[in-house]
């Protein structure tokens, strides 16, 4: 492996701005992994119009430091007050809040601290050997195999995430259908335009990012209610001691692992990997029924997994340009905000912005692991914070932010629909989620689809016809098919039985 | 009848909260201390912690003291729900805590002591903290 672009990119991030950036970004999203509501992908989209002014690096290192940095943040307000801020630490509230309620909660945020700058760090090697691997590879790609793994990707991420698979199901499709707004790339066709202008180039990525995300979650989280007030806690002794650190040694390993490989999977990311971890931690054990009760590798686990899955996760998308979760998708949008398109040519053609952000994760994670224990007081105290002083700055700020992108009022309006429309499929239930990934799909799907028809001749068969885009087809066919056969299984193995369809589902809500 | 007391984790709540004591043992009557927090943030610096309400259960059972500890949040105005739950308990007499309010801080923030004192339909015990302590 060629060591000088590596090198060049810690050049990089080592450049003050950077640096500086790095820090802001990790900061805000501890910041929004503390408040509950605000996840990174909102927080993401609502900083999206920032990212014009500044460098493609330099905006990214800062968008990436918000993911991750989240994924700290999540753990605090889980261990201290039982309420996560983020999906990925659900489980850590089960042993989390146990140990707080041991006086041990300094000892579980040191743990989840050091486990998950270990998961991080495990996952950027990993991240720095494997991507150019996978970019080399992903060179020989043409517009057929894009087609094939823009479809796979879509049909994982509406099956993989959380909550109903048809209503993923049916995001998506309503995703598609907004990419195809604006004029035909091909033929300059005008469709679903309504003779309107302001449509002809088709719906933007940023105001749908910044309403579905944004806005719809701002407006639903003015729903919930907080009953359960509760006092600000204090948090002494945060090294954990040395057989805490033996009995949670083996469980970052295995977090790190397991966070690693399901953070590439398309759908996959850090909410899935955590619970996994702590699924794989609790049968492993020999003394399971610890768990719940203040089993320091309850914590351990999934803290680590959910970093090294916020990490891995950039792998499809800065090496295929395929983004695996809503926050990629909303990363995604950033990078072609800035002018980058994501995809194999990445490592080669800008080696700078591939490796600077790779090696800002390093320094991000020490950051992380430098801040996060010192400002826990910080971040209790921002907790006071009521929701109604909250919400509206936030709106204000999206408002503005994505007026100052365009400069037009239309874009507001559409992130306003847009809000509404986030809040409607929230309150019925349907993960904003996969619509934002196959709307920004959606464009990839139908480009490589018309280009790869235009090779075959118009013959759909074609596809088949080649190796990676038939093999890539038939893993598709394979995880569409693969629910009605395992419902229909499952119903004949125990005809009077009700109809469970899949507890694994309901589990990731 | 009970005797309630406001209370918050500070000085001028301990304050609050010995006087209210002293005059549930003097009147024979039951101790409701409300210590409710504004709804809304997850976290608020005026709940007790669970240590200091510990405490104070075990203060008022040394004195044989029937004590109810209510935290859940309100909504809008402090005054207005202290003056809701001595109405609805019936409260003989309410204690209060008094802090030190600039003029100019109380024109801006108002106090809610005075709207307790001025609004209330029975008796209010107002004390202030011992000067060592705050």
């Amino acid at each position: 492996m060629d060591l000088a672009p590596v090198l060049d990119g810690f050049a990089v991030v080592l450049e003050p701005t950077n640096l500086l950036y790095c820090l802001i970004g990790v900061v805000v999203g501890m910041l929004v992994g503390v408040l509950p509501g605000l996840g990174p992908a909102a927080t993401i989209a609502i900083l999206l119009p920032i990212t014009i002014g500044i460098e493609p690096v330099t905006a990214i290192i800062m968008l990436a430091g918000i993911f991750y940095g989240a994924q700290y943040g999540g753990t605090i307000t889980s261990v201290l007050l039982k309420l996560p801020g983020e999906a990925s630490s659900v489980v850590t509230v089960f042993d989390g809040y146990a140990m707080a309620r041991q006086g041990r909660a300094g000892t579980a945020l040191g743990i989840a601290a050091i486990g998950s700058f270990a998961g991080g760090t495990i996952s950027i090697v990993a991240l720095s050997f494997l991507a150019p691997l996978v970019a080399s590879f992903a060179l020989d790609f043409g517009p057929p195999e894009y087609t094939a793994l823009a479809l796979l990707g879509i049909l994982l991420v509406a099956t993989v995430s959380s909550g109903s698979r048809l209503k993923a199901v049916v995001a998506a499709c309503v995703g598609l259908l907004l990419a195809t707004v604006g004029r035909d790339g091909f033929t300059a066709t005008e469709r679903f335009t309504f003779g309107n202008l302001n449509l002809a180039d088709g719906l933007d990525f940023v105001p749908i990012a910044m309403g579905l995300f944004g806005l719809g979650e701002i407006l639903y989280n003015l729903e919930q209610r907080h009953n359960a007030t509760q006092a600000p806690t204090k948090v002494a002794n945060v090294w954990p001691s040395r057989q805490d650190l033996r009995q949670s040694s083996g469980a970052i390993g295995r977090g790190s692992v397991i966070g690693f490989l399901l953070g590439i999977l398309p759908g996959g990311g850090a909410t899935l990997s955590s619970l996994a971890a702590y699924a794989v931690e609790k049968r492993r054990s020999k003394t399971p029924e610890r768990f719940g009760k203040g089993a320091v590798e309850g914590v351990a686990g999934p803290e680590t997994a959910n970093n090294a899955a916020a990490t891995s996760s950039f792998i499809p998308l800065l090496t295929l340009g395929i983004p695996a979760n809503a926050t990629m998708a909303v990363i995604f949008g950033a990078l072609l905000v800035v002018g980058v398109t994501p995809g194999p040519q990445l490592v080669t053609e800008e080696p700078e912005l591939f490796w600077g952000v790779v090696n800002s994760m390093y320094i991000g994670n020490i950051l992380l692991l430098i801040m996060s224990i010192p400002l826990v007081g910080l971040f209790v105290k921002i907790l006071r914070v009521r929701p109604a002083i909250l919400a509206p700055i936030t709106v204000l700020i999206t408002l503005i932010g994505v007026y100052t992108v365009n400069n037009s009022v239309f874009d507001i309006v559409l992130v306003i629909v847009f809000g509404v429309l986030g809040y409607l499929m929230k309150k019925a239930g349907f993960d904003p989620g996969p619509l934002l990934l196959a709307f920004v799909l959606g464009a990839l799907l139908e480009d490589g689809l018309r280009r790869s028809l235009l090779i075959f001749d118009g013959d759909a068969t074609g596809f088949f016809t080649r190796p990676i885009s038939g093999t890539l087809l038939v893993v598709f066919l394979l995880v569409a098919v693969y629910p009605f056969v395992a419902t229909l299984r499952s119903r004949r193995r125990q005809e009077p039985a009700q109809d469970t369809s899949d507890p694994n589902t309901k589990e990731l809500v | 009848m009970t005797v309630l007391v406001g209370f918050v984790p500070t000085p001028e709540g301990e304050a609050a909260f010995t006087a209210g004591l002293a005059e549930a043992r003097r009147r024979q009557e039951g101790l409701l201390v409300l210590n409710t927090p504004r709804g809304g943030a997850p976290v608020s610096a005026d709940v007790a912690p669970p240590e200091l309400v510990r405490s104070l259960t075990s203060r008022a059972e040394a004195d044989g003291i029937a004590l109810e500890l209510r935290q859940t949040p309100h909504t809008g105005d402090l005054a207005d729900e202290l003056l809701r739950v001595a109405d609805s308990v019936n409260a003989s007499v309410i204690v209060i805590g008094l802090r030190r309010r600039s003029p100019v801080g109380k024109l801006l923030m108002g106090s809610s002591a005075q709207r307790i004192l001025l609004d209330a339909d029975r008796p209010v015990l107002a004390v202030k903290p011992q000067p060592t302590a705050g």
